[in-house]
């Protein structure tokens, strides 16, 4: 338990370190945000929205940017960094397992992305008064499981990269094409309907992010032929648990 | 007493065999060398004396414990540095030893370790910016912070300047002094040769021999050689009739002479006889490189050549 703690607690001091990390994955989804709605026109808000600007229906991607960054580059660039570099080959000599250190690394990874997400949400309705999500409880579930999804892309990507400079290859190609889906290119409501569709298939599934934050900017970004919000749910739970179950069968500890 | 236990050890990947047949027996409290090529199997032992590696066949005993089936026993009381790990660039030198200390059940106080080590002074410093001699003591003293009773310890100077290294090796005496059981893994002849008690080189996945340092000098060669130069005429013979003298060679003013015995004082004698003053008198003293050539059949490898490789 002790060495649990102290490696949660080298961990985190390790993360805080990695000013990339920390700058790109916890704190630029805010500032990208606050930034995007400093452009007037994003704030205005049209009649077909019913009153909703672009700033409010958006600002669920900026959400997953940083998701979608911890899970998918960050760790497991770390974890094929430590394999790579014979720090989990280290560890098993120890009467630590290597286990320990990557489950200290989800850990601290989970806890930036939470506030990554909590500074977003506050600043978001502190500044440009987008309300904090309507239904907390589902938009929590939506969290976290949407970000498990994401995490076993990423394991998967852990586990199958010979090398740390593979890992980030396959990191930076998930990230863009996780973004594309997520309207970080192009806003989900200017999308085709199949495109749109997709990203209720596709982690961190963004329509349920959408719509528990808020109910109306949900309608707007839905597609006619879309799936009910637990039924997108159990998508990414049945992606979260396929995805891990993968990675831990191919998964090399050196 | 037996710290360390190695009986026919045989260990294949698919169609290489990497250790053919080691056995080896290694007493508490001495500094016991393993030489040996690259590919020769020093890493693979090592391994499976670690529990990294299952072997095929044969036995291991680490304190009388096995490394597969105690295996979380053996890690508490078996300190291994191995070749090419690392840690993370960021970790600090007094985070490294906190962490690791919190691993074991009974560590010593990392902060004399540090001291120890003479890492007090980088205690602040990030892994990345220590220098090699740095990395290699804080390796060290992250292999013996959970008060080990016996070390395994890979390759420990590689890519260390000659002082880094000297210092490595005062640093390993006082170690095994403190009563630990050193398994030294090396490829370089003169560090085998300064800090083993005992020594076995392994070739071909097989233990070639097993012998203390000055043994395997004495095995692998009964002969000695004694040169020195003469300015003024001498005859050979002076040298020859002699019983313990093999050969001589004479180059100019240079003479070589090859015997038996206490060599160098039966020469000196014979010149004295034949009042030649000789300039530059000494024996050559044969070591390990030429016990290695003769035990494996191929001169050890220079450390220029060796900075890295994958076993």
């Amino acid at each position: 338990m002790r060495a649990r703690l102290k490696m949660v607690k080298v961990e985190t001091k390790l993360f805080l370190r990695d000013s990339a990390t920390v700058i790109f994955g916890v704190l630029f989804p805010t500032g990208l945000l606050l930034g995007l709605g400093a452009i007037p026109a994003l704030r205005e808000s049209p009649p077909e929205t019913g009153g909703l600007r672009s700033i409010d229906i958006w600002a669920p991607t900026a959400l997953v940017f940083g998701m979608v960054m911890i899970a998918v580059q960050h760790v497991p660039a770390v974890i094929a960094t430590y394999r790579e570099r014979g720090i989990l080959r280290r560890l098993s000599t120890t009467p630590a397992h290597p286990r320990s250190v990557l489950l200290a690394q989800m850990i601290v990874a989970f806890a930036s992305v939470v506030v990554s997400a909590a500074l977003m949400i506050f600043l978001a309705w502190a500044v440009l008064d987008i309300a904090p999500p309507e239904r907390p409880l589902e938009f929590a579930v939506a969290f976290v499981v949407g970000y498990a999804a994401l995490l076993g892309l990423g394991m998967i990507s852990a586990a199958v990269a010979r090398t740390s400079s593979a890992a980030n290859q396959i990191g930076t190609f998930l990230f863009v094409a996780l973004m594309f889906f997520g309207g970080a290119f192009l806003p989900r409501v200017l999308m085709p309907d199949v495109l749109r569709e997709a990203g209720e298939f596709l982690p961190p599934g963004l329509q349920t992010l959408t719509a528990a934050w808020s109910a109306e900017a949900g309608e707007i970004t839905a597609t006619a032929g879309g799936q009910p919000f637990w039924l997108q749910i159990a998508i990414m739970a049945g992606v979260a648990v396929t995805a891990s179950a993968v990675a831990a069968k191919f998964f090399r500890w050196e | 007493m037996t710290a360390l236990e190695v009986r026919n050890l045989h260990k294949r990947y698919g169609q290489h065999v990497a250790v053919e047949d080691v056995s080896f027996t290694v007493e508490a409290g001495e500094i016991f060398g393993i030489i040996g090529s690259n590919g020769a199997g020093k890493t693979t032992t090592v391994e499976s004396i670690a529990g990294l590696r299952t072997p095929d066949s044969g036995s291991i005993s680490v304190l009388g414990l096995d490394p597969v089936k105690d295996r979380a026993e053996v890690r508490e009381r078996l300190g291994v540095q191995l070749q090419e790990s690392s840690l993370p660039d960021a970790i600090k030198v007094a985070e490294a030893l906190e962490l690791y200390s919190s691993f074991y059940r009974d560590p010593v106080d990392w902060r004399e370790l540090m001291e120890l080590l003479g890492l007090t002074e980088k205690r602040n410093t990030r892994y990345k910016a220590l220098s090699g001699g740095q990395k290699q003591r804080l390796s060290i003293a992250l292999a013996l912070v959970g008060n080990p009773k016996v070390a395994i310890l890979d390759e420990l100077t590689t890519g260390l300047d000659p002082q880094a290294r000297r210092d490595t090796w005062g640093l390993i005496e006082q170690v095994r002094d403190s009563g630990v059981t050193i398994l030294l893994v090396t490829h370089f002849m003169d560090e085998a040769e300064r800090l083993s008690d005992r020594i076995a080189v392994i070739d071909g996945g097989r233990v070639a021999a097993v012998d203390t340092p000055a043994g395997l000098i004495a095995q692998a060669s009964a002969m000695q050689r004694v040169r020195f130069r003469v300015s003024q005429p001498l005859d050979s013979s002076v040298l020859t009739e002699l019983s313990d003298v093999a050969d001589v060679e004479v180059t100019g003013d240079r003479w070589l002479v090859t015997g038996r015995g206490q060599l160098l004082s039966i020469v000196a004698g014979a010149l004295a006889r034949a009042q030649v003053v000789a300039q530059d008198l000494r024996v050559d003293r044969r070591n390990l490189d030429d016990a290695f050539v003769a035990f494996t059949g191929r001169a050890p490898e220079s450390p220029e050549r060796s900075e890295r490789k994958a076993d």
